[in-house]
């Protein structure tokens, strides 16, 4: 996907627009988390806006997020960097080529024991 | 049938590029009624305006249609050549062919035909246009001020010294405001006080002066010129004249646990006060809600001694009628509560201060009489947290205010530069979004700060404040460095936005003075008007116009005062004609424009009219006072029967505009 697709899928997504902040770091100054992390909540918003989002997607640090919305609560723009996060975890989940299923391998994995439910959901999330 | 010359300007290339001119005035030279028409390179310029003075005699033109830019920028120009060339001001029209059409079209074909569209809906006003004559309204020779603070005492200064009469009308027992809270002044470091209370001083001396303290603006009536204010005088249960300030009461008045608001609360005045000592006028002033004597009835300990006699439990508001040509708004600002930003734990520990607090904590007449000292145990702070942009520049919709309250970096700084010069063992520290200091030696002041005085600033933004163990614990962000900072702190200083006082919406409703959504009051012109207000007679002073520090307050106080000397200088106003006018055979006497009008212009009156058979009948009409009517066309709306029309604006010369629109 390129740069500015990537960019867009995030901000619709998370519904955040990082244009709004204005680089003050009060989202990183309440961070709980900041220092199991290696971008900081801060980071997150111009890494979106400056379509660095496959550094963020190969990053350990957005399953360290506690999703606290401390940074959300705290930013006076009202950016809500904790969405971009939400969001860059479910651009993971959903990438294209990524599938862990493939159609044909379900009949294989049929079993009794498995959940109708898990097989559909793990479609919505790995084929796309 | 008139004789109408038209004149279509090309305004350089601003509407020549877009609009075909040549064609507008030769299609417009068609139109009935029309016996000139021409164009030219700059309508408003003196070949121009001679151009259209020498056409008006050679052609007899009785009307003249100038198609050009907005009537707001040149309307008066041309009225004024037409008048000169004998014609009446009121039978020139402007069809706007600039901002309405050239500026916002693309293509020429498309412009011309609106142009000439909007030049042909000119012509058939201008054809039911009659002759309007202005009247004049005399001038009341005297000054309100609002606001009795820096900006308000300046102005008054500076009306009163061209000669004029001014009265300040000040909400507190004394004039003074903010300015006199404030310990010491950037960026020089002079001290608040001893540069603001000569010229508090000079107020009450002045003889052209009047203070009206502990009075408020309770209505305001009338127009430019003649305005008429009702001053509630409240109570101050303290003869005003009788009391010489000796200040013996309030040491020997028992109720000693009143807060005092001087000192932001940090400690106690008795209930009978004196503000602070340099007050003006230096009088009394007795506080109903903690007064022993005015609750229970049992006490009297300030009359019996007072010497003077001045101590009048019996006092009433008392109702001030004036009239005044001239209104300046000075109402100033407040810093905002921060009970929505507790993160900082400001309500959570008394070590956590606003910075107006802080300046009180600095300050010889403060709390600690000039020693800093932790409001919570008396102990010298060691490490000292500076937070700045505290509710400003926020997004506004849940919590704090859109702008940049533009003072805080700069006192912010001075802060912290006062803090380490006094006690060089501190640890200071500002968290900073952006550095704001434009001004002349403002940067030099915050560099000196940093280089000078290894004031540590830190880009980026304090997270949270947790008061632990008598220390407040500040997690805070430190951006250049990525990283994140935990300092254990003594106290934290809050720079908090800055609203204007919340005395300004209702003033603005009273004055008919537009505001912005942030409740500063709007100017005329926001660069070439930027001390009146678009209400004529309404002058701005101060911080009630936006966020601004001393110095641009004082000279913005001055502009606003040579303003009001330029009006009250005058003996007559003209008038503006276009004002209603009822059709009394058609008016049913209901009342609905003398609702819906905002300046009180409409008055009924009961009249005798000819009936039938030679009968008389009594009924009741509408009748409009043309030096109060603004023209605003409220009442022509509202008229359910379609007897009140605007002259100028009638609703058949409209009409006309419409039709010749839709032809």
């Amino acid at each position: 996907m390129s740069k500015d697709n990537m960019i867009e899928t995030i901000t619709r997504i998370s519904g955040v627009n990082p244009r709004k902040c204005m680089k003050c770091g009060k989202c990183s100054g309440a961070c709980p988390a900041y220092d199991e992390m290696e971008y900081h909540p801060h980071q997150f918003v111009s890494m979106v806006e400056n379509g660095r989002i496959d550094e963020l997607m190969a990053s350990k640090g957005i399953y360290t997020c506690l999703s606290c919305f401390a940074c959300v609560e705290r930013c006076p723009r009202n950016v809500e960097p904790a969405k971009l996060i939400e969001a860059v975890r479910l651009a993971v989940v959903r990438q294209q080529g990524m599938n862990h299923l493939a159609p044909e391998t379900i009949a294989q994995m049929d079993d009794e024991q498995l959940p109708q439910q898990a097989v559909t959901s793990a479609f919505r999330k790995y084929k796309k | 049938m008139q004789r109408i010359g038209v004149f279509v300007c090309w305004c350089g290339s601003n509407i020549a590029a877009t609009v075909d001119v040549e064609a507008v005035s030769e299609a417009l030279g068609h139109e009935p009624g029309v016996v000139f028409s021409t164009n030219y390179q700059y309508m408003c310029s003196q070949t121009g305006q001679d151009m259209i003075q020498e056409k008006i005699h050679e052609y007899g033109l009785t009307g003249v249609v100038v198609c050009s830019c907005s009537p707001r920028m040149h309307e008066a120009t041309f009225r004024k050549t037409c008048e000169k060339a004998g014609l009446n001001p009121y039978m020139v029209e402007i069809a706007n062919i600039r901002e309405q059409c050239s500026w916002i079209h693309k293509d020429k074909a498309e412009a011309t035909e609106k142009a000439i569209i909007l030049g042909r809906a000119a012509i058939a006003k201008v054809h039911l246009n009659a002759p309007l004559t202005a009247g004049t309204s005399p001038v009341t020779k005297r000054a309100l001020v609002i606001g009795g603070g820096i900006a308000g005492i300046q102005t008054a200064l500076d009306i009163a010294d061209a000669g004029f009469e001014v009265d300040i009308v000040e909400k507190k027992p004394t004039i003074g405001g903010k300015m006199t809270q404030i310990d010491k002044t950037f960026p020089t470091l002079d001290c608040a006080a001893c540069i603001l209370t000569p010229k508090m001083v000079d107020c009450a001396q002045n003889e052209k002066i009047s203070i009206y303290s502990y009075s408020e603006v309770e209505a305001v009536k009338g127009f430019v010129g003649n305005f008429h204010v009702t001053i509630r005088k409240k109570a101050r249960y303290v003869k005003e004249d009788v009391c010489t300030g000796c200040g013996l009461c309030t040491e020997k008045c028992p109720q000693k646990k009143v807060p005092n608001e001087f000192n932001l609360g940090m400690d106690n005045r008795r209930a009978i006060y004196i503000p602070f000592a340099q007050a003006v006028p230096k009088v009394a002033t007795i506080d109903p809600n903690y007064c022993t004597m005015l609750k229970t009835g049992k006490c009297g300990v300030c009359s019996k001694v007072c010497t003077a006699g001045a101590i009048d439990y019996k006092q009433k508001d008392e109702l001030i009628e004036r009239e005044y040509g001239a209104i300046v708004v000075a109402t100033g600002y407040n810093p905002i509560k921060l009970d929505q930003f507790d993160e900082f734990a400001y309500s959570q520990s008394p070590d956590v201060v606003s910075s107006l607090e802080f300046e009180r904590l600095m300050n010889a007449a403060g709390p600690t009489s000039g020693t800093l000292l932790r409001p919570s145990d008396h102990t010298h702070p060691k490490t000292i947290v500076f937070v700045q942009c505290v509710g400003s520049r926020c997004d506004g919709a849940q919590k704090g205010k859109p702008y940049c309250s533009k003072i805080c970096c700069m006192y912010t700084a001075k802060h912290a530069m006062l803090c380490r010069e006094k006690y060089p063992d501190t640890d200071v520290y500002v968290f900073y979004i952006d550095v704001r200091t434009p001004g002349k030696g403002f940067d030099e002041f915050y560099r000196r700060a940093v280089e000078e005085y290894g004031v540590h600033y830190i880009k980026g933004m304090v997270g949270k404040v947790v008061p632990e163990g008598g220390k407040l614990k500040v997690q805070a962000s430190d951006l250049l460095d990525n990283r994140q900072l935990h300092i254990d702190a003594d106290m934290v200083v809050l720079a908090a936005a800055i609203e204007p006082d919340e005395s300004a919406r209702p003033l603005a409703t009273m004055l008919t003075a537009s505001m912005d959504t942030n409740d500063f009051f709007t100017e005329a012109h926001p660069k070439l008007r930027p001390v009146e207000s678009p209400t004529a007679g309404v002058f701005l002073s101060g911080a009630c116009q936006g966020p601004k520090d001393i110095p641009e307050t004082v000279a913005q106080a001055g502009a606003a005062a040579s303003k009001v000397i330029g009006l009250l200088s005058k003996d007559q106003l003209t008038c503006n004609p276009c004002v209603a006018q009822p059709d009394e055979l058609m008016c049913n006497g209901c009342s609905s424009c003398e609702k819906v009008c905002p300046y009180g212009a409409i008055t009924y009156v009961d009249k005798e009219f000819r009936g039938p058979n030679r009968t008389t009948l009594l009924r009741r009409v509408a009748q409009v006072n043309p030096a109060v009517c603004q023209g605003c066309g409220a009442c022509t709306v509202a008229c359910p029967s379609g007897a009140m029309d605007l002259k100028g604006f009638s609703n058949k010369q409209i009409m006309a505009e419409v039709d010749a629109i839709c032809r």
